[in-house]
């Protein structure tokens, strides 16, 4: 117990990639350093305090105590909680300097080259790429892309309950809630892929609301805004002709829109590029033929009390449709 | 333990009042309460008020009769309800007793005017935020005046009772005015959100 | 004796024995059923009260188990994610409300009493009214999770999602109501706390000599009057929301989401310290008994309590660092948050002062207090980390709060009140505690704690949220997660050793006599437990310290009657005896009065019209209390 304690500050200094996809400590984002400087400087400081405090009662107890003690000791004590309340109080002051030092480098010189509405939903993200030239605006769900470099404004909004959008690796969390917007700028140091997840409790899925931000550059990022403004893919398999079909006169239509097809529903994801995410439903499963399938035959047992329906499909009509969502590039 | 008797206490009054009463400190902690409670509903009130575009929202402001006549009964109580409280610390019982009825008079008239306050708001409690917290900010005032009301008719049946003349009773009586003193003072800025602030 | 003619009998010139029976014949409960439902003795009242939010503690225990066994493992199917929303909304509501705050007013219902040298609690008859609402209210909340009914939308209850449109149902509406029970409960507590320590300390007690736990309790009754009625202006108006459409919080009618979040931050705030100030009391008297010298720095405490209770109302924000604050504003709600943990910082060195200056003797309550110290100071230290608003950003609503709250909540709350446990269990009882299951609970609960809650900080730093019912397996949380998992059930052990030890002692400790731990509080001049009326004869102080407890002296003053229950009123500052005054009697009126309130509460959940037909038994209930019977406590 006491080793894993010593351990923290250890750990936190040793883990420059610690954490995996999504922590605080593995910043690869000009806010999410800012803040990991700050947090490991904050528990420095708190830690060498706390130390303190245990020594100085360890002390106390341990140490022998002598009979002449009256009131030469009791002006002794006296000076030393002064000091210790001085000290207190410069301490305090030091870490609201600090705070406000990294405050400050967040939001300085930011000026935006992408920005992006986020629109937060029971349980899962609309990314929504706007543009004054309505041709060219696109959107897409629970997977967007970023060029490295660049700070990016992310307009945060929310659909329905209160979300919290938060990529360790890259911000700090702000939340999205209804009736108000708030704005997060992200800017990404290196490429990769950073996974963030709602933050704020918005009912029975608030667990399963991942999304990934895939920070590329310049050139890639193109080339993706380019594919996604894209309609739809024609599915070049009988197959995903078949599953096409299927798709439009089944309900899925009513709620999901792929463009270039007469589907347009708006209360799910849009499903126009689903197959070039690399994961299905807000980041529970890995893009594959076969989660498809499994998702869309039962996506209540995948991720229970969310908002897609069981739609009865027999075999045949759920091996084409999911041919055809793969397909989706 | 053995005692060791320093003090005689057998001279003492056997019921304090005023500062000397638990039950007066009570009322004022109850005040306390409650002056938080409508304290909260002014803060909500120009909290909602700041965030909307225009304000009263989709209403004109509230009619005024109502409210002013029951603010002038109101703060007109006051006077009687001065006197019920010197009498009851004269023990005056003819005089509380008159006075009392003349109290419960001055509680149950203003709630005909608030029955006519209601409406005169110009808006439904379920048509926006505003009318709620206009019905919200009416309600609590009202249970406010029932209460006391309630008190107040207890009060003075038990006056009429054999249990009247008593230190004790003419304690609840001065409670009692202090509290009313309350719900009358704090109306007063409850009725300036209300009836001016959508004036301004 | 020879005085009845004359007059209504006195405790003048009686002998000690004589004195004695004559008021056990008035302050005692009658005997039976009915006896014990009326029975408004405040040590009576107060250990139900101690025991019931011990049994809610128990229960909230279980939840957190139950959430630990799911999280274990990743993907985890134990239970269902409704069922798991349930619990961890059940495991905070129930620590906070049916446990935290009921258990520390109800020490100072038993403890304030006793401490300030009076017979009985002002309001006697509320004290009763209030445990039983607070009985009904926790009742209510777990016979709706018994029936799968209970509220799922967090102990916060952030609108929207605990609006009309994504909470349908009722289970919103049993946890607002709930809240409504318990804070009444809360705030009678409170009432009965300030006018007590206002009203009726022992003659000589001033101000400065009044014990720092009772000073304690003071400000936590303050902080819940001035913090409670938030919370019921807003679980009040969530179910207008609910009930009659009212719009308070839907924003598309004017209404705000954040609204909510002011209110409820406006009590939540305060309510961390409402919990954790009685605990400063309780280390501030333990501490002395242990070390043998007194507390240092008293005034200083008791200027730490009171700006500490001040500073608490101005910190709310602090719980909404991520709602997009204005920019401007975020250096001021750092540095306002930090601010509190000056007055913390003086509580911690004065307690390393006095021990610094005395020689401790290892009993468990010492114990308890070394680990509060010890794991205190790292949740204030967590504290400060999270009032850093940029930090925050990082942290916020991860496990890295769940470990800081524990460590503050835990850490500075539960361990003093163990301690205070095995310190008053005695006075309260007359039984000792076992010295040996003692240090086994103390050293498994603390080794439990920390093993269970410091991974928390990792966890959180690690992007793990708060409020999941499972995680992903390939994220990095899974080992951490099950070594969580596994130690939580050694805290678990400590806690159950803990109760074990206190049902054993309560059947067959060894007796515990008078001053078992030779302090010098007033509670301890009298027998433990202690009689009906406390003391034979109000005690007179004169110093900090009301006694010594090498003397075998209590000095006291005569003069009250014995044949009605009677004690004594003295002034605010100096406590200087004012008026002889009668203090109610034994009455089934509050236990119907609670009952017409509850009814009226939980009809109300169903339909608006419940408030006004409700109120018509409600008022025929206090007519029944407040209507004089003739009796001697009657007369003036």
């Amino acid at each position: 117990m006491k080793t894993s304690r010593f351990l923290f500050p250890l750990l936190v200094l040793l883990s420059g990639c610690s954490g995996g996809v999504q922590s605080a400590l593995n910043a690869q984002g000009h806010s999410a350093v800012a803040l990991k400087d700050l947090i490991i400087f904050i528990v420095l400081v708190c830690t060498a305090v706390w130390l303190a405090v245990v020594l100085v009662m360890a002390w106390a107890l341990m140490r022998r105590h002598k009979r002449q003690e009256g009131e030469a000791a009791e002006r002794k004590m006296t000076i030393a909680v002064s000091v210790a309340i001085v000290m207190t109080v410069l301490i305090v002051g030091v870490l609201t300097f600090a705070s406000f030092l990294t405050t400050r480098s967040l939001y300085s010189g930011t000026d935006a080259t992408v920005t992006i509405r986020v629109r937060a939903q029971q349980w899962w993200w609309q990314f929504i790429y706007d543009n004054a030239d309505p041709s060219i605006a696109f959107q897409t769900a629970n997977e967007f892309h970023i060029p490295v470099g660049k700070d990016v404004r992310l307009q945060l909004e929310a659909v329905d309950v209160i979300h919290s959008f938060w990529v360790p690796s890259l911000a700090g969390k702000q939340d999205n809630i209804p009736g108000r917007e708030n704005v997060l700028t992200l800017r990404a140091d290196k490429p990769g892929v950073y996974r963030g997840q709602c933050a704020e409790f918005c009912g029975l899925q608030h667990s399963h609301m991942a999304f990934l931000v895939v920070a590329e550059e310049e050139a890639d990022y193109q080339r993706w805004a380019a594919q996604q403004r894209q309609a739809a893919v024609q599915p070049v398999s009988a197959e995903a002709a078949a599953g096409r079909d299927v798709f439009m006169s089944k309900p899925c239509a009513a709620c999901h829109t792929v463009r270039g097809t007469q589907a347009s529903g708006t209360s799910g994801p849009d499903l126009t590029h689903v197959g070039s995410r690399s994961t299905i439903a807000a980041g529970l499963l890995e893009t594959t033929r076969g989660s498809l399938a499994a998702w869309i035959a039962d996506p209540q047992t995948l991720k229970p009390g969310n908002n897609m329906p069981i739609v009865p499909l027999t075999s045949d009509e759920l091996r084409q449709i999911s041919a055809y969502m793969e397909g989706l590039k | 333990m053995k005692d060791l008797v320093v003090l005689d206490v057998s001279k003492l009054p056997l019921h304090g009042t005023g500062m000397a009463s638990p039950t007066w400190w009570a009322t004022c902690t109850f005040m306390l309460i409650e002056g938080m409670g409508f304290g909260l509903a002014i803060a909500v009130y120009f909290y909602l008020m700041s965030l909307a575009p225009q304000w009263p929202i989709g209403a004109p402001p509230p009619d005024l009769f109502a409210g002013a006549c029951l603010t002038v009964l109101l703060v007109a109580s006051i006077i009687p309800n001065i006197l019920v409280s010197r009498w009851a610390r004269r023990r005056e019982l003819k005089k509380v007793k008159i006075g009392l009825l003349i109290m419960s008079f001055f509680g149950i008239v203003p709630l005909v005017f608030r029955i006519f306050e209601f409406p005169a708001l110009n808006v439904s409690w379920d048509d926006n935020a505003y009318g709620s917290i206009v019905w919200t900010i009416l309600g609590l005032h009202t249970t406010h005046i029932l209460t006391d009301l309630v008190d107040t008719l207890v009060l003075t049946a038990l006056m009429f009772s054999r249990h009247g003349d008593n230190t004790r009773r003419y304690g609840d009586v001065e409670d009692n005015c202090l509290y009313w003193n309350f719900v009358v003072i704090a109306w007063l800025p409850l009725y300036g959100c209300l009836y001016w602030v959508p004036r301004l | 004796m020879q005085e009845e003619q004359s007059g209504p009998p006195m405790d003048t010139d009686l002998d000690d024995r004589e004195l004695e029976s004559r008021l056990a014949k008035t302050w005692s409960t009658r005997p039976g059923f009915w006896g014990k439902i009326a029975c408004v003795d405040h040590k009576v009242v107060a250990r139900r009260y101690i025991f019931t939010a011990f049994v809610f503690l128990m229960l909230g225990g279980l939840l957190s188990l139950a959430m630990r066994l799911q999280l274990s493992q990743p993907e985890a199917r134990f239970i269902s994610p409704d069922r798991y929303n349930q619990i961890f909304t059940m495991h905070g509501t129930n620590m906070m409300f049916l446990f935290a705050v009921p258990v520390m007013e109800a020490m100072a219902a038993y403890l304030v009493p006793l401490m300030v040298g009076t017979r009985n609690i002002a309001f006697p008859r509320l004290n009763a009214f209030s445990y039983w609402i607070f009985l009904i209210g926790g009742l209510l909340l777990w016979l709706a999770f018994a029936l799968d009914a209970a509220p799922d939308v967090g102990w916060f209850a952030y609108v929207p999602l605990s609006g009309p449109q994504y909470s349908p149902g009722k289970r919103t509406d049993l946890w607002a109501q709930m809240i409504t029970f318990t804070e009444l409960s809360a705030l009678a507590v409170a009432v009965e706390v300030v006018v007590t320590v206002f009203k009726q300390r022992a003659p000589g007690m001033s101000l400065d000599r009044i014990p720092v736990l009772v000073w304690a309790m003071l400000v936590m009754s303050f902080l819940v009057i001035l913090a409670m009625p938030a919370i019921m202006f807003g679980s009040s108006t969530l179910i207008l929301d609910r009930l009659v459409g009212t719009q308070f919080y839907n924003p598309a009618e004017g209404g705000d989401a954040l609204l909510w979040q002011h209110l409820f931050w406006f009590f939540g705030h305060p309510e961390v310290y409402i919990v954790f100030l009685p605990a400063v009391g309780m280390v501030s008297t333990i501490l002395p008994a242990f070390v043998g010298r007194p507390l240092y720095g008293y005034m200083l405490l008791v200027m730490a309590l009171i700006t500490t209770g001040i500073l608490s109302f101005g910190l709310w924000v602090h719980h909404m660092f991520t709602v997009g604050l204005p920019r401007l504003g975020e250096s001021f709600f750092t540095a306002s948050s930090m601010a509190i943990a000056v007055p913390a910082g003086i509580q911690i060195f004065c307690w390393l002062a006095t021990l610094w200056a005395g020689k401790p003797v290892y009993k468990t309550p010492l114990l308890f207090i070394l680990g509060f110290i010890f794991t205190f100071v790292m949740g204030g230290m967590t504290g400060v980390m999270v009032a850093s608003v940029p930090f925050d950003t990082q942290v916020h609503d991860t496990y890295f709060v769940v470990a800081h709250f524990h460590y503050v909540l835990i850490g500075g709350a539960v361990f003093p009140l163990i301690a205070a446990i095995y310190y008053w269990f005695p006075k309260m009882t007359g039984r000792m505690m076992s010295e040996r299951l003692g240090r086994w609970s103390f050293w498994l609960i603390f080794i439990g704690f920390h093993l269970t809650f410091f991974p928390m900080h990792i966890l959180g730093l690690w992007g793990m949220p708060r409020r999941v019912y499972t995680y992903q397996p390939e994220l990095p949380w899974a080992s951490l997660n099950l070594f969580v998992s596994l130690s939580s059930l050694i805290l678990a052990s400590g806690f159950l050793i803990f109760f074990i030890d206190a049902i054993k002692s309560w059947r067959s400790g060894p007796p515990a006599g008078a001053n078992p731990w030779n302090a010098s509080t007033l509670e301890w001049a009298t027998s433990s437990p202690p009689p009906p009326y406390n003391f034979r004869r109000i005690p007179v102080v004169s110093a900090r310290d009301p006694f010594s407890p090498g003397n075998d002296e209590l000095t006291v003053a005569t003069g009250l009657r014995t044949d009605r229950r009677e004690v004594l009123v003295t002034t605010i500052v100096e406590a200087l005896p004012e008026a002889r005054e009668s203090s109610a009697t034994d009455s089934v009126w509050p236990f119907w009065a609670a009952i017409a309130t509850s009814i009226m509460l939980i009809w109300s959940i169903f339909s608006p019209w419940a408030v006004v037909w409700g109120s018509i038994p409600i008022a025929v209930a206090l007519i029944g209390w407040f209507w004089p019977k003739g009796e001697a406590e009657d007369e003036s």
